[in-house]
């Protein structure tokens, strides 16, 4: 087991030094000169070059790749072209929100998927699967902003129970209004992302979890099961369910990362402060720095959930031995 | 050709005639054969086929400008003269979502063919060479891969100029990988197939195994996949516009037009809603043809 990791851990080494690579070299194709943003408009040809040397842009490429990845690793991204803050300050003030919101959408996702997805597969063919099955293809096709933008209309404008925007009311907190008033403003402004965003993938989980279930229910041990003439429920939860998960943990893995992704226009949407939002703005202020550091972070999140949904995978599944 | 065909009647009516043997079915007779029976399928084709007339026809159906500025009669209802209201600045909605299924439709479908024409060519590449090459390759895959495609895509809207045509080859660009990955696993494993085996037995040349056993079998899936794909890309060039970062103004897109409605959603709400509709059900119809072709084309359901 130990080598097993050790070596998928030497294996992601040069995967992310490649994206480092295509990282910096995507950012340092943008056109205009990052010195733009740091001078005055007026600012004269010297001041521009003293600039410049001063942040390095001077430096062959190569020189200046190596002086990033040196700062990078120890946790280093710079500072912001734009409004001179420290670039990793800012996304770890960020950071807490787009993850708060992920967690909930996961739990949300996997509460629902699950029961949904092994329903559908003991019942296959059933109403309720057909339902499913319809779902869906509904959840994969309708734009994830349009439904938020639909919710908003109704449930925040028309009816204006909940709040459209933000994580919370400002100026309520424990301190002021008791804990459990600030749990249901939390709680309401919270409903809205994590049911468009849920609706959107939890289809694709349950489908998952049906086919997988289907899959282990045909299985001779299970068959053996019945034909030992366990009960139905004993044959489903203790030797179906248990195999039919498997799968479905290692998704856990690489489905956060996806997440990450998709939360630039649910943020967006709800005007919720996390890491989207952040690369949206940074992105339309050229803000060189912010976007690169979160590429980063995405791809080596991306790399990180996959290693762990192999992890699991292995932890899980004793017939998958570790070479 | 004429040769063959009579050489084929000759064969035929050397075992027996007509009457025995009817002419076999063709290949693509049979894939329409079953694909008509996916009632959901066929109903995708046909909304299909109606949002490709509509983009078609634009000038002949919306007659109004799709760009004219008509401060007076700002965020109407839908009417008989403006079917679908018009929007923040007085533009006739109905016109902008005609005129935007061209441009919806066509990043779609560029966009899908520049990510499969490049998925395909790196995937059959890395199979067919194998080794170093493939390995470079499939290196190259998971890089690309590792980036959160949305942000990718983000990143490099960022960088290149914004005009339609850029934005159908970003898609383009950062969707290709994981088809990659399925074409080269598809030859991979057709290579060591039986039936590859025996032509190779059989004394078919490499050339006959690859164009005429391999990539037909390989095809199926990438078909499959390129539909589900334009959906895909049409559902990636709205998120976009509607983020205010792909289609520039005034051409109109389905997302551009959400993003315009988006302010003014309590006061017009159909705005957002009918660009919202075309957007789910063009993407819906194009899952929909996937699934069918799914099941036509696999030669292993009989029917």
């Amino acid at each position: 087991m130990r080598s097993y990791i050790i070596r998928r851990i030497l294996q992601m080494i040069p995967l992310l030094i490649g994206i480092s690579i295509v990282n910096f070299t995507i950012m340092h194709l943008a056109p205009g000169d990052p010195v733009d943003l740091l001078v005055e408009r007026n600012a004269t040809a010297e001041e521009r070059a003293r600039i410049k040397e001063l942040y390095g842009l001077n430096d062959p490429l190569p020189v200046q790749y190596f002086r990033w990845l040196g700062h990078v690793l120890k946790g280093d991204f710079g500072k912001s072209f734009v409004d001179g803050q420290s670039v990793s300050k800012t996304i770890l003030e960020r950071l807490p929100y787009t993850l708060y919101l992920n967690f909930l959408i996961m739990v949300v996702i996997y509460l629902i998927a699950v029961p949904v997805g092994i329903i559908s597969a003991l019942k296959q063919y059933s109403k309720f699967d057909h339902i499913m099955t319809t779902l869906a293809f509904l959840g994969q096709a309708i734009p994830s902003f349009w439904i938020g933008l639909i919710l908003i209309y109704f449930f925040g404008l028309k009816l204006d129970w909940l709040p459209i925007s933000g994580v919370g009311t400002i100026g309520l907190s424990v301190k002021t209004a008791g804990f459990w008033a600030t749990f249901a403003d939390r709680a309401a402004h919270v409903v809205m992302p994590v049911a468009v965003v849920a609706f959107g993938s939890l289809t694709g989980v349950a489908r998952y979890m049906r086919s997988s279930m289907l899959e282990v229910i045909r299985q001779d041990y299970v068959r053996t099961a019945r034909a030992k003439g366990l009960p139905e429920k004993v044959v489903i939860v203790k030797h179906a369910l248990r195999n039919a998960l498997l799968p479905i943990v290692t998704l856990l893995g690489s489905e956060l990362p996806l997440l990450f992704g998709g939360m630039v226009v649910i943020e967006s949407i709800f005007s919720w402060p996390g890491i989207g939002l952040l690369s949206i703005r940074a992105i339309l202020q050229r803000d060189y720095q912010i976007v690169m550091a979160i590429n980063m972070m995405g791809a080596v999140l991306m790399v990180l959930g996959n290693f762990l949904a192999d992890l699991l995978y292995v932890v899980v599944d004793p017939r998958i031995k570790y070479s | 050709m004429i040769q063959m065909e009579q050489k084929k009647v000759l064969l035929r009516e050397s075992f027996g005639g007509d009457a025995l043997t009817p002419e076999p079915e063709s290949y693509g007779k049979m894939v329409w054969r079953r694909f008509r029976k996916h009632k959901l399928a066929m109903a995708g084709l046909y909304i299909l086929i109606f949002m490709y007339a509509l983009a078609i026809f634009a000038p002949v159906i919306a007659t109004q400008s799709y760009e004219a500025v008509d401060p007076p009669n700002k965020l109407k209802a839908p009417s008989r003269e403006h079917l679908m209201g018009t929007d923040h600045i007085g533009r006739d909605v109905f016109s902008r979502v005609i005129w935007g299924s061209r441009i919806s439709l066509s990043v779609g479908f560029v966009a899908a063919a520049v990510a499969v024409g490049l998925g395909v060519l790196i995937g059959s590449t890395a199979a067919y060479f194998g080794g170093r090459v493939d390995d470079i390759l499939m290196r190259f895959t998971e890089i690309v891969m590792a980036f959160p495609t949305f942000f990718l895509l983000l990143t490099i809207v960022f960088i290149v100029e914004r005009s339609i045509f850029n934005i159908m080859l970003v898609i383009g660009f950062t969707s290709w990988p994981s088809l990659a990955r399925m074409v080269r696993g598809q030859i991979l494993s057709l290579r060591e197939q039986e039936f590859t085996e025996a032509a190779r037995a059989l004394g078919a040349t490499d050339a006959r195994i690859i164009f005429r056993h391999i990539l037909p079998n390989a095809m199926a899936p990438v078909i499959v996949s390129t539909t589900m794909r334009i959906g895909g890309a049409i559902l990636s060039e709205s998120s976009l516009s509607f983020l205010g970062l792909g289609v520039p103004e005034p051409y109109p897109s389905w997302g551009s037009i959400l993003n315009a409605g988006r302010t003014y959603l309590l006061q017009a709400p159909w705005i957002t809603t009918f660009p919202g509709i075309f957007i789910f059900l063009t993407v819906l119809a194009f899952n929909y043809v996937g699934d069918g072709l799914r099941d036509a084309l696999d030669p292993r359901l009989k029917d």
